[in-house]
């Protein structure tokens, strides 16, 4: 179980960007961390990750205190992230990055394929492509989310795995999201404010203004952010489910 | 040949004991062993050091080694390589290099190659150089290459220099013919404090004519490259290229392309990139685990594969 607690993280010029967040990520749960834009959540999913150390609070880790880990050691501890925006490489390849992802170890072709199936990528097509800027948002994306089903890890984080793609690949992302929550094997953090997402989740926690403003089951907290809200209709069809409820 | 020569030939021509196909094992500018096959024929020249090798037309999926080693200190080794490409043939080269020395005194290799490619012929050139030994000797290899690629011809060379060399000039210039080709890949890794020069010199005579070129490299420590290339546009043809360098700690880099198009047909491009690593890349690579040394480590390799 992952918790925070009081956690607060202010920038070099200042401002104040996490206040007294606490929440937890109980085991084997999908929890979506929603907000407007600019409210805290990727800075959020960072200090989880040991991206950024926080100004003050705690982060446990199954009762460890992991607060002053980086991000090496985070990760050596079973933490994984998903960046938002994915990095390139020029000279890497898809497999040498899945390689790396999986502790090192040789994978097969059968393994690269299993993995990269799992994002919706055929994996001959890619494995030994470079990650470089040859590659669409959708595919270094989905790249990126293989880097983390490769490491098999107790936690991993994905920062707004839609922002960034075109609508096509995000409709596709979604059934990967459905496919990983099916095969949960550890606990899921997700940044999003995509009501598609959401409605995957096992609860929902939002952050606005740097604040924890709501928390709870999926359900629930949805029914909240929902509520009266008025369905917008395109071509007599309503189609108010792929929204961005924050945008 | 000594033991030396057997370690580098390992490192620099993937030596294991022996070669497939033609070869000939330079050794302190002396030859340690040589063999020629029904279709590649591998004969001393008269009248200075160095190769005369002859391709015949049409020989196809051979290759053929001429790797060069110098083993000690107190030596300038010097050589001429011809390499006479026939009609439709299809063959690698592999010419790796290696300077040794355990001493004060420099151990130097300058090769100069010279490559006559006949219509519709096409090479494969892999060439890797490493400098070894504890000698505080200066290891220096200065290759020259020549190419003159005839109609329908393909050059394809992929060269690296893998570290341990102080000082390196690379020349390499090349005249295409109608709807040649000619594809270079560079890697160049330095550090301490040597230095590397590359200078390429392309010239498309022909119509249909293109080339790439494309140079990785690494200068780190207080190590210093140089980068030019010439492309050089007289007939409807296709350039590119790309100058891609990663500056660790003091290293430096100056990149100087220059692209002449002497035909309105000429469409010529130059890319060059010169950075430290993305902290982003490191920071990517650390949270699947690695420190941040391991992570500078694999970009490098990566970016020099």
């Amino acid at each position: 179980m992952l918790e925070l607690k009081n956690v607060s993280w202010t920038a070099p010029d200042g401002a104040q960007i996490v206040k007294d967040v606490s929440f937890t990520v109980p085991d084997g749960r999908l929890v979506v961390i929603t907000g407007p834009n600019g409210g805290g959540k990727t800075t959020t999913a960072k200090l989880i990750a040991g991206i950024e150390p926080p100004t003050s609070g705690s982060i446990l880790l199954d009762g460890r205190d992991i607060t002053g880990l980086d991000v090496t050691e985070r990760a050596k501890l079973g933490i994984s992230y998903a960046f938002q925006q994915p990095v390139r490489f020029k000279g890497l390849t898809v497999r040498q990055l899945l390689t790396l992802a999986s502790g090192g170890k040789k994978l097969s072709e059968d393994d690269l394929c299993a993995i990269l199936g799992r994002v919706g990528l055929c994996a001959r097509d890619y494995i030994d492509r470079e990650v470089n800027a040859t590659l669409s948002g959708g595919e270094i994306k989905r790249i990126e989310i293989a880097t983390v089903l490769a490491r098999h890890t107790r936690l991993s984080v994905f920062d707004e795995p839609e922002a960034g793609i075109d609508l096509w690949s995000f409709r596709s992302l979604i059934d990967v999201f459905q496919e990983i929550r099916k095969s949960l094997n550890g606990s899921l953090v997700v940044i999003s404010h995509q009501e598609r997402i959401l409605r995957i989740a096992d609860e929902i926690d939002v952050i606005s203004g740097g604040v924890l403003t709501d928390s709870g089951s999926a359900a629930d907290v949805l029914s909240r952010l929902t509520s009266g809200r008025p369905g917008r209709v395109v071509d007599g069809r309503a189609c108010v489910r792929e929204e961005a409820l924050y945008q | 040949m000594n033991e030396v020569t057997k370690e580098l030939l390992k490192i620099v021509s993937d030596w294991d004991g022996r070669f497939a196909g033609a070869y000939n094992v330079r050794e302190d500018g002396c030859c340690a062993g040589r063999v020629s096959t029904e279709h590649i024929k591998i004969e001393s020249k008269k009248d200075k050091p160095g190769l005369d090798i002859r391709i015949l037309p049409g020989t196809k999926g051979e290759t053929v080694s001429i790797p060069a080693c110098v083993t000690h200190g107190d030596e300038n080794d010097l050589v001429y390589n011809d390499f006479y490409v026939g009609e439709g043939a299809d063959v690698t080269i592999v010419a790796g290099c290696g300077v040794h020395t355990e001493t004060g005194e420099p151990a130097r290799h300058n090769g100069i190659h010279r490559f006559f490619l006949e219509k519709n012929s096409k090479v494969k050139y892999i060439e890797k150089h490493i400098g070894t030994g504890r000698g505080a000797g200066l290891r220096s290899i200065d290759p020259e290459t020549e190419a003159t690629l005839g109609e329908g011809a393909v050059l394809e060379m992929d060269t690296s220099q893998i570290g341990g060399v102080d000082k390196t000039l690379r020349k390499t210039g090349a005249v295409l013919g109608k709807n040649a080709r000619l594809l270079i890949r560079e890697r160049i890794l330095t550090e301490k404090n040597q230095t590397a020069r590359t200078e390429f010199r392309v010239e498309m005579n022909g119509d249909g004519a293109g080339t790439d070129l494309i140079s990785r490299s690494v200068a780190r420590g207080d190590s210093h490259q140089e980068y030019r290339s010439v492309i050089v546009g007289n007939a409807r043809c296709t350039g590119h290229s790309e100058c891609d360098a990663i500056i660790a700690e003091h290293g430096t880099v100056d990149a100087s392309p220059e692209l002449s198009a002497n035909n309105g047909d000429a469409a010529l491009i130059h890319e060059a990139a010169i950075g430290k690593i993305a902290g982003e890349q490191i920071l990517k690579l650390r949270t699947l685990g690695l420190t941040e040394k391991e992570a500078e480590a694999k970009i490098v390799e990566g970016f020099l594969s």
